[in-house]
Parts: structure tokens; sequence; C-alpha cells
């Protein structure tokens, strides 16, 4: 297992005036065993970082370490093959002409292959991604989306590479398999202590499954930093309504609290004194019905949940708020509101430095 | 090369007089047959290849399976058997109008194929749109239904165009002479290729003429299908009192097209009085076909990987250039081939004329773009995505090819070997012209017999010919449904 670095990394499609610089000096370091996700929308560069931390493509500056051992730079880039990286695309891409054993003693040495050695490993990474043994006899075209895509993981993983990278690896499964998959995954690369990166454009997938989540926009690395911090207090309101739902308020800030129309709170970070946004969670919004604030415009119940949008009287900006499915308030009535919890402030005079 | 070759000649013999050569009365008369029977079987296997799609594919007409395998099974009756066939049962079908009957019934499913397929494949959505929209049913097939067509109709009619320029025996037998025939009767008596070949070149152009008007007239439209998710079936016609003449018309020319061929096969295997069984000249003649067909196929094959690798895989201008080359081939009549070969290997190399190497290099010029559609197809199913998993996991560019693109495209690789196998087996020009001497194949064994009038002794050879085009038919059958 290795720890990943990239520094100054660039990668441009097309030549001259209409290069587009997909990556654009890119920094990022994957530490030893860890899951990292690197999160953006799409068109945002990073499968093209994958690529390039696969070896698919070479970067046009910047290095690209395996621990100490430059993979990519100046006069130098090391083959796909020769850098033992364990890669699992979009839909698994099983080789449709081998079962699943030999898919997944795809990369063992080939003297391992026919041995009881590669058949008790196959066996292994079955245990691992939580599929029946039975199954190494099988076509892939005999599996559903989600199983191919544990054995992908296992033929990744067989050959102990120093990296696994996963590029959109649930995309393709729907909502009910994308999450067990996913856990599995996780349990599976944990289990075995592998770093790994995964591309995704799905928040939820990146926040629940990785220990360190990249945010990537318009080809450079805006915020990496552990799920809870990414979202607790986002580097600017844009990532802050990319990794969740979000209100954006006018404040003001005086001391360690912001007040705004409809109530204050205390900062989650220093922010100078003066006008500033904060950044509201829907869940931070509480709704009730002693008082009167706002009106309800819109619900969307989800069940466990629904999403309330209000409207602040008279004539103020737009909130969202979650509220436990079954006491949503109905539409067109009235109610009150209030803020809980620190919020994190983003001084509109002095503009943060990143955007 | 055979075009360099064609090119080439025309302007070291000098334009006056090439000039000569082109302009004489023969060969006006020889460009007037060519053209009007050329244009005569393209109009009449549209009619027929669209009009039995739509009766087999949007009608409620019965034996739907059955009618739609006998409708190909001419495929599997090389056209210079038909000939064979109308003619030893009746002499009188010779001549323009006979021309036009028995290559048409030969050449329709080239057309009937494609547009059968591109019908089944065609969302009957779109139809019922413009039917909701206020044309009627018979609107909404001419403004929706025959454009969506378009692309498959000319495909197939080009195909027919093109396999009638380049076709020898069936004409020669019918009696109708056309520029191919003319090459051949040239070539033979003269042994000296200088008018035969001013006239291969007229032929040439004809066929880049018609080459050209197809790329033209398919233009750069979309004609996919827009949207994701499968295609419902098509409500059917429903033929009501039309349903008995429909049938009696299928009957009439699967009649035509297969019973003529067969009853002629049986006929003379069982009443000719030349009918004879020489065991020991069938077997080697069945030995030489199978084995040059084989080792062509391989040849052919293996050439048409790299070709197709480059054009799918590193798709640049010179690769587009390099593919779109070996297709211009297909546009060139097996006896321009052939001629080509004959001339620069006595120029360049006398010592492989007239071996089985300038025969099987022959085939594989002719033959590549057959190969090259099949293993080309494949490549593009075969996800890139799987080499980059391969590489991942520790393969070098040449274990990639071994070990997964080679066994994930081997169904197309194979598909192209038999269809090139085939084709090689039922060649009749270019084989008449190369082949070693004292090597007789199928084809040209019954060409000598049948042109002697000796139809009885052509008939097991053609029985043999036939029984080995039929694995073809199927193949081809499969082939283009699965692909639209």
């Amino acid at each position: 297992m290795s720890r990943v670095e990239l520094a100054e990394v660039v990668y441009a499609f097309g030549h001259g005036a209409d290069a587009v610089r997909a990556v654009d000096g890119v920094d990022l370091v994957v530490p030893e065993g860890s899951f990292t996700a690197v999160l953006g929308p799409s068109g945002c560069g990073k499968t093209t970082l994958l690529r390039l931390v696969a070896g698919f493509l070479a970067p046009q500056a910047g290095t690209i370490r395996f621990d100490d051992a430059v993979v990519a730079g100046p006069g130098r880039v090391v083959p796909p093959q020769q850098r033992r990286v364990g890669y699992v695309p979009q839909e698994g891409a099983l080789f449709p002409h081998l079962d699943v054993a030999a898919n997944i003693g795809f990369g063992l040495p080939k003297q391992q292959r026919a041995s009881a050695a590669g058949r008790d490993r196959v066996a292994e990474m079955l245990d691992l991604v939580e599929l029946p043994r039975e199954y190494a006899a099988r076509s892939p075209h005999e599996l559903s989306g989600g199983q191919q895509q544990r054995v992908a993981l296992a033929r990744a993983l067989a050959p102990e590479p120093s990296v696994v990278l996963l590029d959109e690896p649930f995309s393709s499964l729907d909502a009910s398999l994308r999450t067990t998959t996913g856990r599995a995954v996780a349990h599976a690369l944990q289990a075995t202590g592998t770093t790994a990166v995964m591309v995704t454009h799905d928040q939820d997938e990146a926040l629940s499954l990785a220990d360190q989540v990249a945010v990537m926009r318009l080809g450079h690395v805006i915020q990496t930093d552990a799920p809870r911090d990414l979202y607790r207090a986002p580097v600017d309101p844009e990532v802050g309504a990319f990794v969740g739902g979000a209100t954006v308020v006018e404040a003001r800030v005086e001391g360690d609290r912001a007040t705004f129309a409809f109530g204050s709170a205390p900062l989650a970070a220093p922010a100078p004194d003066g006008e500033a946004r904060v950044l509201l969670r829907p869940e931070q919004i509480l709704v009730h019905r002693s008082e009167v604030g706002a009106r309800v415009e819109q619900v969307h119940f989800y069940g466990h949940d629904a999403a309330v949008r209000l409207r602040l009287l008279p004539d103020g900006p737009a909130l969202v708020a979650r509220v436990p499915g079954l006491d949503a308030p109905e539409p067109g009535s009235e109610v009150g509101i209030g803020v809980t919890g620190p919020v994190v402030a983003y001084p509109t005079t002095s503009p943060t430095g990143v955007r | 090369m055979p075009l360099g070759f064609v090119a080439t000649y025309t302007v070291a013999i000098g334009p006056a007089e090439a000039w000569e050569l082109v302009v004489r009365p023969r060969v006006g008369e020889l460009l007037w047959n060519t053209v009007r029977l050329t244009v005569g079987v393209m109009t009449l296997t549209t009619l027929l290849g669209v009009g039995l799609a739509f009766v087999v594919e949007r009608t409620d007409v019965p034996f739907k399976p059955l009618w739609h395998g006998l409708l190909v099974a001419p495929l599997a009756v090389p056209a210079f058997v038909n000939s064979y066939a109308w003619v030893s049962l009746d002499r009188s079908v010779t001549g323009y109008a006979g021309a036009l009957l028995v290559v048409s019934l030969s050449y329709y499913p080239l057309v009937y194929l494609p547009v059968v397929a591109s019908l089944r494949g065609l969302d009957p959505a779109l139809e019922e749109s413009a039917w909701s929209l206020g044309h009627s049913r018979w609107r909404s097939f001419g403004s929706v239904v025959l454009p969506q067509l378009r692309p498959a109709l000319l495909g197939g009619v080009l195909l027919v165009g093109l396999h009638l320029l380049a076709e020898f025996g069936a004409l020669q037998l019918l009696r109708f002479p056309t520029f191919t025939t003319a090459i051949y009767d040239l070539y033979g008596s003269t042994f000296n290729g200088a008018a035969a070949n001013m006239i291969a070149g007229v032929l040439v152009l004809l066929c880049l003429l018609l080459l050209l008007a197809e790329l033209r007239l398919r233009g750069h439209r979309r004609f996919a299908r827009v949207g994701q998710g499968a295609a419902r079936q098509a409500v059917p016609v429903h033929l009501a009192r039309s349903r008995t003449p429909v049938l009696l018309g299928l009957a009439l020319l699967v009649g035509a097209g297969v019973g003529v061929p067969i009853y002629a096969l049986v006929h003379w295997l069982w009443v000719g009085s030349s009918t004879e069984f020489p065991v020991g000249e069938l077997l080697a003649a069945t030995g030489s076909t199978v084995g040059l067909a084989a080792f062509g196929a391989v040849v052919t094959t293996l050439c048409a990987l790299p070709v197709a690798w480059l054009a799918v895989r590193h798709r640049g201008r010179l690769t587009t250039l390099i593919e779109r080359s070996t297709y211009l081939a297909t546009a060139l009549p097996g006896i321009v081939v052939a001629l080509a070969f004959v001339t620069v290997s006595l120029r360049v190399v006398p010592a492989v004329y007239q071996t089985s190497l300038l025969l099987v290099a022959a085939y594989a010029v002719l033959f590549l773009p057959r190969a090259l559609v099949s293993v080309r197809a494949g490549l593009e199913q075969a996800p890139v995505v799987l080499d980059d998993v391969a590489r991942s996991l520790g393969s070098g560019p040449l274990e990639v090819a071994r070990r997964v693109t080679l066994p994930v495209i081997a169904p197309s690789i194979g598909a192209g070997a038999a269809l090139v196998f085939l084709a090689i087996a039922t060649e009749l020009t270019a084989t008449l012209m190369l082949s070693p001497i004292g090597t007789d194949t199928l084809a040209t064994s019954f060409w000598s017999a049948s042109s002697d009038l000796r139809y009885g002794a052509a008939a097991p050879y053609a029985l043999l010919l036939v029984l080995i085009s039929v694995p073809a038919t199927v193949l081809l059958m499969r082939q283009e449904t699965l692909e639209r």
C-alpha cells in the first residue's frame, strides 16, 4: 500500500489556443490506507485526474509520486502496467470471455494463476467482497450489476496493488444496490488497508464512504478535508451547496455571533466583524408552530423526512428546512422559524481569497 | 495496386491510342448494355427488396419466418449457377429481358436483407407520432419510414450495382455482353491486354461513379434513433382481402428464385444425359476449393486485423484513408483485379504467375472489405476500458492483445473469415484467370462443363457450390439482423 501524492499536476486536452486545461495545477495527498473521494460535477476534470494517476495519460507538468517513487514527472512516465494500480471503471468492465475466477486471477503472476495458490487467492477475494465462492465458475453476464462491481474490485485487489482507483463505480447501479455495494466495497478496502481513490459526482456517496474528500471544480482541487469537516466548514458557499442542501442568507458578524433577519447563531469559525453571508444547512433551520415568521410554499415529502420550502414574511428570502416527515406543515400555512447550532460566515467585503 | 495499374496503363499507352481504343462502336454498344442492365436491375431489386421487406416485416402475412428464410435463400445460389439453371431449362432466356430477370432474382436479397433489418430496428413510435399528428398510415410510411430506410436501401442498391458491374459468369451464360464479359473475351482471344485494359478502365470509372453517387445521396444527416430504451414491435398492417394475391406473389417469386435452380439441379442430376459422377475429379475440385478458400480466408483476415485496429483505435486522417482505400476494392470487379495481377506479375515477378500465391493475393485484395467489416464491427464493440483494466493489472500492450482484445473479438474474426472463405469458394472470374494450370476448383470445373453446354456434367459441381454457400447465407442473415 502506498501514499499517493500529486504536486502541481497539469493536463490539457488540445493544443495552443484551443487547449482545455482539464486538470489545472492539482495538489493532492492521499495518505497510505486512506479512502479518498474526488468529488465534483461532470466536466470538472476528476476522471482525467484518475487516469493520470493510473498512467493512461501522462501529465504535461507536475509530478505524481507513489510513496517516494516518481511515477510521472519531468522526463519520467511509468507505464500503467508497471504502476501496480487496481482500476475499477464504471460498470466493472469484466472481461466477457473469462469466468469470474479468471477475471479475478487476471493480474496474478502467470505461474500462480493455474496453481492452488491462485485458486485460494480467488476464493479469498470472493470472501472479501462478500460473494459466494460458487460464483467463481460463473460468466460475467450471469451476474447483476452490483455483483459485477464486486468482482471488478476483487480483480483489482487480487494482485495487492499500491493503490485502487475507482471511477464512478456505482453510478450505473440503482439506488438500493448502490448503497449496499458501496458499503461492501468500502469494507473490503478497509479490511485490506488499501489506499483508494474514488471519483464521483454523488456527494452522499463521497461523504458516506470516504475518509477524505477532495472537491474539484474547473480543474482545481478547492478543498480537501474529512467528510465531517467539509460539511461543517466548506471553504466557500458554492462548495457548501455542492456537498449538501444549503441556504445562504445576508448577515452581520459581531464578535463570535452572526445576526440575520430571523435570528442569530454562534460562529463555527472566527470571522471578521462586518457584512457577511452565512450558510445554513436545512437541518439547522427549525420550524415551530408557536410564532409566525414565514409562509410554507412547498413541501417535498420523502417519508423519513421532508424538505420544507419557506418564504420569510412579508417578502424575505426563501429558505429550505428539513423536518421529520410526519411533522411537515401544510403548504400555505404560516409557521415560526429559528436556527440551531454554529454557522459558517463568509465576509462579503473581503472575499475568502479562494474564489 | 489494381487501381494504379489501370491508371498507369492509360497514361503509358498515350491519350491518342487510349481514345481510339475506347471510342469504338463496340464499346458504345457495351456501354449501352452495361448501363441499361445496371439501371434496370437496380430499379427492379429496389422495388422487390423494399416491397418484400414491407410485406414480411410490417403486415400480418402468415408464416413470416418461413418467407424470410426463402426470400434470403437466393443468396446461397451463386448468380452463375442461377443463370445456368434458367438457360439449361429454357434456351430462350437470354438477352436483355433474360438477364434482367435472372440477375434481379439473384440479387434482390442484397437489398431486401438490409431493409428488413432496418425496418426491424426502426422505432414504431416514430411512425405513430406522424400518425397521431394527422398523417395517414401510408403517408406516415412515406414521410417518416422511407427516409429512415434510405441508408440501408442505398447501401443495398450500391452493392447490387457493384456486383452487377463485376458479374461475369451469369451474363456470359445468358449471352448478354457487358464490359466484364468483353474484357474476358478480349483477354482470352488475344492474350494481349491493351484493349481489355482500356475497357477495364472504363469499368472502374463506372464503379467509382456509383460509389460517389451513393456517398453523395447518403449525405450527412443523422438517422439513428434518438433516445434510450428498446423499441417496441410495430403493429402489423392487416392484409385483409389482399392476403391471397400477396401470398401468390410471394410463392411465385420464391418459385422463380429458389424453385427453378433447385428443379434444374435435380433435373440434370437425375435425367441429364451427360450427367456423370467423376468422384475423383469432384473430390479433387472440392479439395482445391476448400484449400484455396481456407488459405485465402486466413491471409485476408490477417490483413484485415491491423487495418481495422488502426481504424478503430487510432483514428486519424491517414488511418481513415487506409481503411477507405480498402473499401475502394469493393468497387473493383474481380476481372480488373485479376487483369492487374496478371499483367503486373508477368512484368515484375514472372515466377509467381499462375501460382496459388498470386491467386490468394488477388483474393485478399478482392475480399478484404468483407473481412474488414466484420472485424471492425467486433473491435468497435470491444470496449477500450477492457484494455485499460488489463494494463492496470500489469499486462503490456502485446499481452493485452493476446489475453483480452483478440479473445473478445474472436467471434467477429471467425465470422469475417467464414464470409471470405465462402466468397472465395464461389469466386469464378479471378480464379479462371489466375489459377495455376491443372488446378480446378468447383467453380472453374462447373464453368468449363456448363459453357460447353454439358449441363448434366455441371450439375454435381453446382450442387456442391450451393451447399458450400448455405452456411455463409445463414451467417450473413444473422449478422445483418444483429447489427442494426
